[in-house]
């Protein structure tokens, strides 16, 4: 009796909210709430994929915060499997968080992934007036005295920022990962803050968080997180050229119901390829501080299992799970 | 000097026909959201957010729509706090101590135009403050490390004791009630789920508009079924509408003062404007000491914590605009539409785009001067919502409820979630056991943990980390100097007095 009635309540629910949002066919879900990289990648490929003529309608973003995306990903999986109108924006979080069986087991295959267009690079970062002038310098200071250092970042413990350090540590060969500091605040630019301010000694994040800041000349950049130096910010040294041999982006992209046609899948791949060609996304990119990572179709969800099982062997190393 | 230029290219940019006309509907769709339980004004804001886009508004037009509903909504929280006993959004909490009972004493009319004129206080000083002190002030958030805003929220949660006045055990457990709830959730600093029962709608812990709606609104239903109609609180005598002058008078320095203290919660990321009406009303209450009769009804409970949580709205867009750190949920969504305007906040803003700045600002001056203009004609209309009847005006309040919270994060788990917290708010005020405080220790408890044990990383451990700079160790005094000290010296501070007679 309950149940019918809270079903009612919120059938009704559902069409008020239908009926104030004009009805659109196709959904996007951002898994958090308005604000974040997720909810980013749900409005502008939207917008874009509306204004391209990739979609007949505007594609409705539907913010489903909870868990670190687990909440938008069970519902999929449970409730909206087979569901062809429906888009969920997905990252490195993402897969991070399916290695760490972080979605109360649910496993990476249980949906499809589409592809990235779109990746922020992973940076380490510094004061202005901090002691340390290259990646080198940092990592020795923490090898030689693990309490002099502490990393601020906007994930949690164990998160994507959280391990960033974690690896470059590793390839130095230091062991002793549990005695690396870290705090999680809320977000990139809380993070920085606490840097500026001389709390934390570096900071771990994303390039778009720290544009701005660089430019203000309020932090330097030790090291970017790619293979290659990053277009636009060809001064700062990679990781990799420095000795320490860590890729670690942030892509952007979609996932799709695990049991939509392959049609369908192929329906969205295009379409997403499309925003990836189109100038407006070069735009989008450049005004957030992404650079060009474009991986569409099949190939992207080899590159995601991939990397599910890297974080997932990474994370046992270092003690994060078990 | 350059401030006059400054607006003046502000106002160039922000006031035309059309844009004054985006700002009439922004505020009034605001105080229409920011009025409805459960539709708080950061998803009030990002319902509206694709509705900029698909009107193919241009950066300054949607900016200043946007803004109004922002303000709008800051606005419209006092309203159904003061008629109803429902908080409209978690900073117009503490509106209902002394605006509902000032509506019971049927000067309904007087509390909303009280409150509409400290909103307008409150936003014009923290708008003014933001013109005059953003690139300063934003140093100030580089000061406030864990150590810091573990004093600042121990400094709120000492004042907890003194909020009920007829009990405080009574009072203390309910916080404690809060703090507890407070630890459901992934624990930051393990990242592993507490008292979750692996179920993943609890891994980011209990949404405070959940909480307040159940605890109030939906409490307010199961009274209202169970004196089938009489034992309800709602229903409240009616005069007629004028403007208080007297009580505004009155109240002037309570407003500056509470608007400075918003203001300054405001600004720091890690405060926030719930915790601005709150510093606002506590400091009020202890300046105006026993006598003042905080809690009854009066002018001030009611000015204060409204220019309070107004101020720290405008005062949240200071290290919004230059950090890009958001301090409160509204400053987030404002921040991802400016992202999706290709605006990126930060450092450089204020030089890179002066016009996007100013031209906020500038419409946030328009925006405040509507809302007054609007707010205090309004409050005829909003008073004859109390001649509708009880039987009808509450399942429709707990409708709208139901909806803005299933629009929060699109399931039905919150709504069961609302009415498990409607069934604890009716047990509570069975045993006169006032649920306010438990959502303030919700608020302040998760903050409070990740303050304290961040501090703990950083200091190695050694607690003494947390008195390690002036500004919280001024903090710590404040705590213990001006709220529990009192406590347990009162009778001692009493005697002299008798031993000089």
């Amino acid at each position: 009796m309950t149940s019918r009635l809270l079903k009612a309540l919120v059938a009704s629910a559902v069409m008020s909210v239908g009926g104030v949002t004009a009805a659109s066919a196709n959904e996007c879900i951002a898994p958090a709430n308005p604000g974040g990289g997720w909810d980013f990648t749900c409005r502008q490929i939207g917008a874009i994929m509306f204004e391209i003529g990739a979609v007949d309608g505007p594609i409705q973003v539907t913010n489903m915060a909870g868990a670190g995306g687990g909440l938008a990903y069970s519902h999929v999986v449970t409730e909206r499997g087979d569901d062809a109108e429906l888009i969920v924006a997905a990252s490195s979080a993402t897969t991070t968080r399916l290695a760490q069986n972080a979605y109360a087991g649910m496993t990476a295959d249980q949906v499809r992934f589409v592809g990235a267009i779109g990746a922020d690079p992973g940076v380490i970062v510094v004061g202005a007036d901090s002691p340390y002038n290259s990646l080198n310098e940092l990592i020795d200071a923490i090898i030689a005295d693990p309490g002099s250092v502490a990393f601020a970042g906007g994930s949690a413990v164990g998160g994507f920022d959280h391990l960033k350090p974690l690896m470059i540590l590793q390839r130095a060969g230091f062991t002793d990962i549990t005695s690396v500091r870290y705090i999680g605040v809320d977000g990139g630019a809380d993070a920085i803050t606490q840097t500026v301010g001389g709390f934390t000694q570096a900071m771990t994040g994303d390039m778009s968080e720290v544009v701005g800041f660089v430019q203000a000349g309020e932090v330097r950049v030790l090291a970017v997180l790619t293979e290659e130096r990053v277009p636009g910010f060809e001064d700062i040294p990679t990781a990799v050229e420095q000795g320490y041999d860590v890729v670690a982006v942030n892509w952007r992209g979609l996932y799709v119901p695990a049991d939509v046609s392959d049609a369908t899948f192929n329906t969205w791949a295009d379409r997403l390829q499309a925003v990836a060609d189109s100038d407006q996304w070069a735009e989008a990119m450049a005004a957030n501080g992404l650079a060009p990572f474009t991986l569409v179709g099949a190939d992207f969800q080899g590159y995601v299992d991939g990397l599910v099982a890297e974080i997932n062997t990474l994370s046992k190393e270092i003690g994060v799970i078990e | 000097m350059d401030i006059i230029s400054n607006l003046a290219l502000g106002f160039s940019v922000a006031l035309s026909p059309f844009t004054l006309g985006l700002a009439v509907i922004g505020c009034f769709l605001g105080t229409i959201i920011g009025a409805l339980p459960g539709l708080g004004p950061s998803n009030g804001v990002a319902i509206l957010i694709p509705i900029t886009f698909t009107m193919g508004l241009d950066a300054t037009s949607a900016l200043v729509l946007m803004t109004a509903v922002y303000y709008g909504a800051m606005y419209g929280g006092r309203i159904s706090s003061i008629l109803l006993n429902i908080p409209g959004d978690e900073p117009a909490l503490m509106t209902t101590l002394d605006g509902y009972p000032m509506a019971k004493q049927g000067r309904a009319g007087d509390a909303l135009v009280l409150s509409g004129v400290a909103s307008f206080v409150g936003a014009l000083f923290a708008t003014i403050g933001l013109i005059l002190l953003a690139p300063f002030l934003a140093r100030l958030a580089y000061q406030f490390g864990p150590a810091e805003y573990f004093a600042l929220y121990l400094l709120a949660f000492c004042t907890l004791g003194g909020m009920a006045s007829n009990n405080q055990a009574k009072a203390a457990m309910a916080s404690c009630l809060g703090l507890a709830i407070a630890m459901i959730g992934v624990d930051d600093n393990s990242g592993l789920p507490r008292l979750t029962g692996g179920n993943l709608h609890l891994y980011d812990g209990i949404d405070f508009l959940v909480a307040i709606v159940g605890l109030f609104a939906v409490a307010e239903v199961f009274f209202f079924l169970e004196g089938h109609g009489r034992g309800s609180s709602i229903g409240v005598k009616l005069e007629k509408v004028r403007i208080p002058w007297a009580d505004i008078v009155a109240t002037k320095w309570t407003m500056l003062r509470a608007s400075g203290v918003g203001f300054v919660a405001g600004v720091l990321p890690g405060a926030g404007a719930s915790l601005g009406s709150f510093l606002a009303y506590m400091s009020e209450k202890s300046i105006a000491g026993e006598k003042g009769g905080f809690g009854t009804g009066v002018a001030k409970g009611v000015a204060a914590p409204e220019a309070g949580n107004n101020s720290a709205a405008g005062g949240a867009l200071v290290p919004m605009l230059t950090l890009g750190v958001p301090g409160s949920g509204t400053t987030a969504v404002l921040l991802a539409l400016l992202m999706t305007l290709n605006i990126t906040p930060g450092p450089t803003l204020f030089t890179d785009r002066p016009e996007v700045v100013w031209g906020l600002i500038a419409s946030l001056l328009i925006a405040n001067v509507v809302l007054l203009l609007m707010n205090v004609p309004m409050v005829k209309i909003f008073v004859k919502i109390l001649m509708v009847q009880p039987w009808i005006l509450l399942p429709g309040v707990t409708m709208i409820s139901f909806v803005g919270i299933y629009s929060l994060s699109g399931s039905y788990f919150d709504l069961l979630l609302m009415i498990g917290f409607g069934v604890l708010g009716y047990v509570l005020r069975k045993l006169d056991i006032p649920t306010v405080p438990v959502i303030l220790g919700i608020l302040l408890g998760g903050e409070m943990e990740g303050a304290i044990r961040n501090a703990m990383v950083l200091g190695n451990g050694d607690w003494t980390y947390l008195f390690s700079s002036p500004i919280a160790v001024g903090l710590w005094i404040a705590a213990i100097a001006g709220f529990v000290a009192p406590m347990f010296l009162r009778n001692i501070l009493a005697r002299p007095q008798a031993v000089e007679d």
